[in-house]
C-alpha cells in the first residue's frame, strides 16, 4: 500500500478530500475529480462528524468492487490518521521510486534494500520471519547445482533475454487463443454452406437457392490464469518470468496473472499498464517480501477463496511456474490441486528446476502434486520456453 | 429519512440489514444514484430491493438479466401487431397519418422505461446484470446516469421521478468500469452468528431456543467446510421451516430427520456424500 502524508498544510475539507482522492486513485481505485464532488456531497448528507459514518459513506461510494472493499478500511485509516504502513523517510521513498524506476528490479542489490525496508516496517510484513529461513534452504539447493546447466536462464539476465521470453509468452497464448468450436454455427461468413436454411429460404423463391447461407466453426479460445511464484528460491528467474507473464498479458489472449510467495498478489493491472515506470512502481510494491518462503497451497487456497470463482471456468489454462519448494504440508497442495482441477481446464506446472540433468520431482509437495497436474514441463531455459508452444497447442 | 430508520424500516418487514448496507441504500436515496450489489449467492441481494420497496410502500419492478437480453425485452418495444391494425383500419376509412402510429398508444413498455414513467419513485431492480451481454450495459449507462430514455421515433423521455435503482451481481463476469462508476457499491458477505440469529428470529418467529441456535451454529459450521455450493440465507430458512415442520426441537434427539432435510442445504451430490451422518454429528456436537 502507498501512503500519502496527510497534507498538513491543506487548508479546507475540499483540499484534503481531493489529496485523499488521489491517494485512493495511487492505490489503484479508479477514482478521479467528479468523485471528489460526490465525497463531499455524501459527507454532507451523513454526519460527517463520526467518523464511522463518514468512514461507511465513503466506502460505500468509492470502492468499485469487492478488493476495493476489503482494502478500504486501510486506506482510509491511513490517510486520515496516519496510520498506515510508513516508510520512515522521504529520502528513502525516493531511493524506492529510483529503484523501480530501473528496469532491473528484481536484482539482487534491490531485494537487499527492500529487506532492510521490510525491517523496519513490522506491521507490513509479519509473516517474513519463517518464511525467510525456508527460502534461504530454497536457495541453498539452487546453488548448490548451479553448474549442472549452462544455459541455465539465471545467467540470461539480458534484455534480449527478456524479450525471448516474452515472445515465447506470446507464441503460447496465441497458440491457445485460436482455438475453434466443434460444431458449426450459422455465420455471416464462413467455409460452408448451411444447406438446411438455404433450402428453407429457397421455397420463398419457389425452390430457386437465392439467398446462400453459410456456417463457420465459431471461436472458443482459451484463458490463461499464470501463478508466478517469485520466492526466495525462485529469484534468480523471477525477472524472466516476469517477462514471460507480460507477454501472456500483452498477447490479446484473455489472461489473468498472479504472484505469490507467502501471500498473493494480482498483477494483470500492474502488468498491462502501458506506462512501464508506473508498472515497475506497482510491480516492487507489491513485492513487498519477495524473495522470502513459499507457501504454495495457502496461495492457491487464497487464489481459489477469493479470485478463483471469476478466474477459472471449463475453458481456462492454469499455469503454475514454480519450483515446489513449499514450507506447507503437501496434503495441503494435493487438496488445493484438487479444487483448482475441479473448476479448470488443465493444469499446467512449469518448473525451471525440471530441466536440470537428473532431476526427480523429489520434493515432497511436488510428488504430491504430480497426480493434478495434466502437464509438468521444463521451463529452466529460453529454448524450453520457446519449446512449450506446441505442446499448448495439444491441451 | 436518516440512516436508523432505514435500518427499523426494513427491520419491520422482516430484513436484517447491517449498518453499511443502511447506509448504502440511505446515500443511494439521498443522492439518486444507484446502487451495485455484490456477493455470493443466496446473502440477500435480490431480498434487499423487495424490503425496500415493501418498507416505502412503493412498487417493485423487476428486470431479470440474461444472456442476450436486449433493448427491446429491457427497455420499450413497439407494438408492431397493433399499428398494422391501425394502418388496415385507417385504409379502410381512408388515409391514415404516419405520425399517429408511433405514439404512447403503440409503445410497449418493458421494465426499464416502465421504472421511469411511473409517477411515485418506484424500486427497480436489475437483478443479475452480470449475466447480460456487455453490450446491454451500454444501454444502461444512460438510464443510470441521466434517468432518461431516448426513443428515435418519440424523442427523449425524461423520468417523472427518480426509481431507486438496484443491481445485483455475482461475479459471472467482470463488470465494465463505466457502469461501476456510476454506481454505489457494497459487497455482501454471508452474515456473522449474531446477524443470521436475527434474520432467522425475524424469518421465522415460531423457531426458537435451542433448535435455532443450532441450526445457526450447523449452517455457520458448514459454510467453513470445502463445499462447492456454500449454503447461503434461503437455504437456512428453507431448512429451518423443515425442520420446525417436522416438529423438531433439538437435533440431537432426532438425527434421521436432521439427515433427511439436510438436502435443504445441501445442493450437489458431491456436497450431499461429503457429509454423511457422522459430520453431522460433529457439527451438532460442536454447537451444544
Amino acid at each position: 500500500m502507498q501512503v500519502t502524508r496527510f497534507p498538513a498544510r491543506a487548508s479546507g475539507l475540499s483540499e484534503r478530500m481531493s489529496a485523499f482522492i488521489a491517494h485512493l486513485r495511487m492505490n489503484g481505485l479508479r477514482v478521479g475529480p467528479a468523485e471528489t464532488g460526490d465525497a463531499l456531497a455524501a459527507l454532507a448528507a451523513v454526519e460527517a462528524t463520526d467518523v464511522r459514518q463518514a468512514q461507511q459513506a465513503l466506502c460505500v461510494l468509492l470502492a468499485g468492487d469487492a478488493d476495493d472493499w476489503r482494502r478500504f478500511d486501510d486506506l482510509f485509516e491511513a490517510y486520515w490518521f496516519n496510520t498506515g504502513k510508513q516508510r520512515t523517510g522521504t529520502a528513502q521513498t525516493a531511493h524506492v521510486r529510483v529503484q523501480s524506476a530501473k528496469p532491473m528490479i528484481w536484482q539482487q542489490e534491490s531485494q537487499d534494500a527492500q529487506k532492510t525496508e521490510t525491517g523496519t516496517d513490522q506491521a507490513a510484513a509479519p509473516d517474513t520471519g519463517d518464511g525467510e529461513a525456508l527460502g534461504r534452504d530454497g536457495k541453498l539447493i539452487a546453488t548448490r547445482t548451479a553448474n549442472l546447466s549452462r544455459r541455465d536462464l539465471r545467467e540470461l539476465m539480458d534484455e534480449d533475454a527478456l524479450r525471448q521470453a516474452e515472445q515465447a509468452a506470446t507464441a503460447i497464448a496465441r497458440a491457445i487463443r485460436d482455438r475453434r468450436s466443434r460444431r458449426r454455427k450459422q455465420a455471416l461468413r464462413g467455409p460452408a454452406l448451411d444447406m438446411r436454411r438455404i433450402q428453407r429460404a429457397s421455397l420463398a423463391r419457389g425452390g430457386e437457392p437465392m439467398d446462400l447461407y453459410r456456417r463457420a466453426r465459431p471461436p472458443r479460445p482459451l484463458r490463461i490464469v499464470a501463478l508466478c511464484d517469485v520466492s526466495g528460491s525462485m529469484t534468480v528467474y523471477s525477472r524472466v518470468f516476469l517477462a514471460f507473464l507480460k507477454g501472456l498479458i500483452g498477447s490479446g489472449t484473455e489472461a489473468d496473472a498472479y504472484l505469490f510467495h507467502t501471500r498473493l498478489m494480482r498483477v494483470t493491472d500492474a502488468l498491462r499498464d502501458h506506462d512501464t515506470l508506473r508498472a515497475a512502481g506497482r510491480l516492487s510494491l507489491m513485492a513487498e517480501g519477495f524473495g522470502g518462503g513459499t507457501d504454495i497451497s495457502g496461495s492457491l487456497e487464497r487464489f481459489l477463496n477469493g479470485y478463483g470463482a471469476r478466474a477459472l471456468n471449463g475453458r481456462t489454462i492454469v499455469l503454475i511456474l514454480s519450483d515446489g519448494y513449499c514450507s506447507e504440508s503437501p496434503e495441503a497442495l494435493a487438496d488445493a490441486l484438487a479444487r483448482i482441477r475441479r473448476k479448470a481446464r488443465r493444469i499446467v506446472w512449469l518448473n525451471p528446476l525440471k530441466g536440470w540433468k537428473n532431476y526427480q520431482p523429489i520434493a515432497a509437495a511436488m510428488q504430491a502434486a504430480e497426480p493434478y497436474l495434466d502437464a509438468h514441463l521444463p521451463a529452466n531455459t529460453l529454448d524450453a520456453l520457446a519449446a512449450l508452444e506446441p505442446k499448448f497447442r495439444k491441451l | 429519512m436518516s440512516l436508523q430508520h432505514i435500518q427499523q424500516g426494513l427491520a419491520e418487514v422482516g430484513y436484517v440489514a447491517d449498518d453499511r448496507l443502511a447506509m448504502a441504500l440511505h446515500l443511494a436515496q439521498l443522492l439518486g444514484r444507484p446502487l451495485l450489489l455484490e456477493g455470493p449467492a443466496g446473502v440477500g441481494k435480490t431480498e434487499v430491493a423487495k424490503a425496500l420497496a415493501a418498507q416505502r410502500a412503493a412498487r417493485l419492478i423487476r428486470l431479470q438479466c440474461y444472456e442476450g437480453l436486449d433493448a427491446s425485452h429491457a427497455i420499450y418495444e413497439w407494438n408492431y401487431q397493433r399499428q398494422l391494425l391501425a394502418i388496415r383500419a385507417s385504409e379502410a376509412q381512408g388515409g391514415t397519418r404516419e405520425a399517429q402510429l408511433f405514439t404512447d398508444d403503440y409503445l410497449l413498455k418493458r421494465p426499464l422505461l416502465e421504472a421511469i414513467s411511473e409517477e411515485e419513485p418506484p424500486v427497480l431492480l436489475i437483478d443479475e446484470i452480470d449475466r447480460a451481454d456487455e453490450e446491454f450495459e451500454a444501454y444502461l449507462l444512460e438510464i443510470l446516469s441521466d434517468f432518461q430514455i431516448t426513443i428515435p421515433e418519440l424523442g427523449t423521455i425524461k423520468a417523472r421521478s427518480r426509481p431507486i435503482v438496484i443491481l445485483t451481481a455475482n461475479g459471472t463476469r467482470d463488470l465494465s468500469d463505466a457502469l461501476r462508476r456510476r454506481c454505489l457499491y457494497s459487497f455482501l458477505d454471508y452474515p456473522s452468528r449474531e446477524t443470521e440469529m436475527a434474520i432467522l428470529k425475524a424469518r421465522m418467529p415460531e423457531v426458537e431456543g435451542l433448535l435455532a441456535r443450532q441450526i445457526v451454529g450447523v449452517v455457520q459450521a458448514l459454510r467453513k467446510e470445502d463445499l462447492e455450493k456454500t449454503p447461503g440465507i434461503a437455504e437456512m430458512l428453507d431448512w429451518a421451516a423443515a425442520l420446525s415442520g417436522l416438529g423438531v426441537n433439538d437435533m440431537a434427539q432426532s438425527r434421521e430427520e436432521v439427515q433427511a432435510t439436510l438436502v435443504c442445504l445441501l445442493k450437489t451430490a458431491a456436497d450431499y456424500d461429503a457429509a454423511p451422518p457422522e459430520v453431522t454429528d460433529r457439527l451438532i456436537g460442536k454447537v451444544a
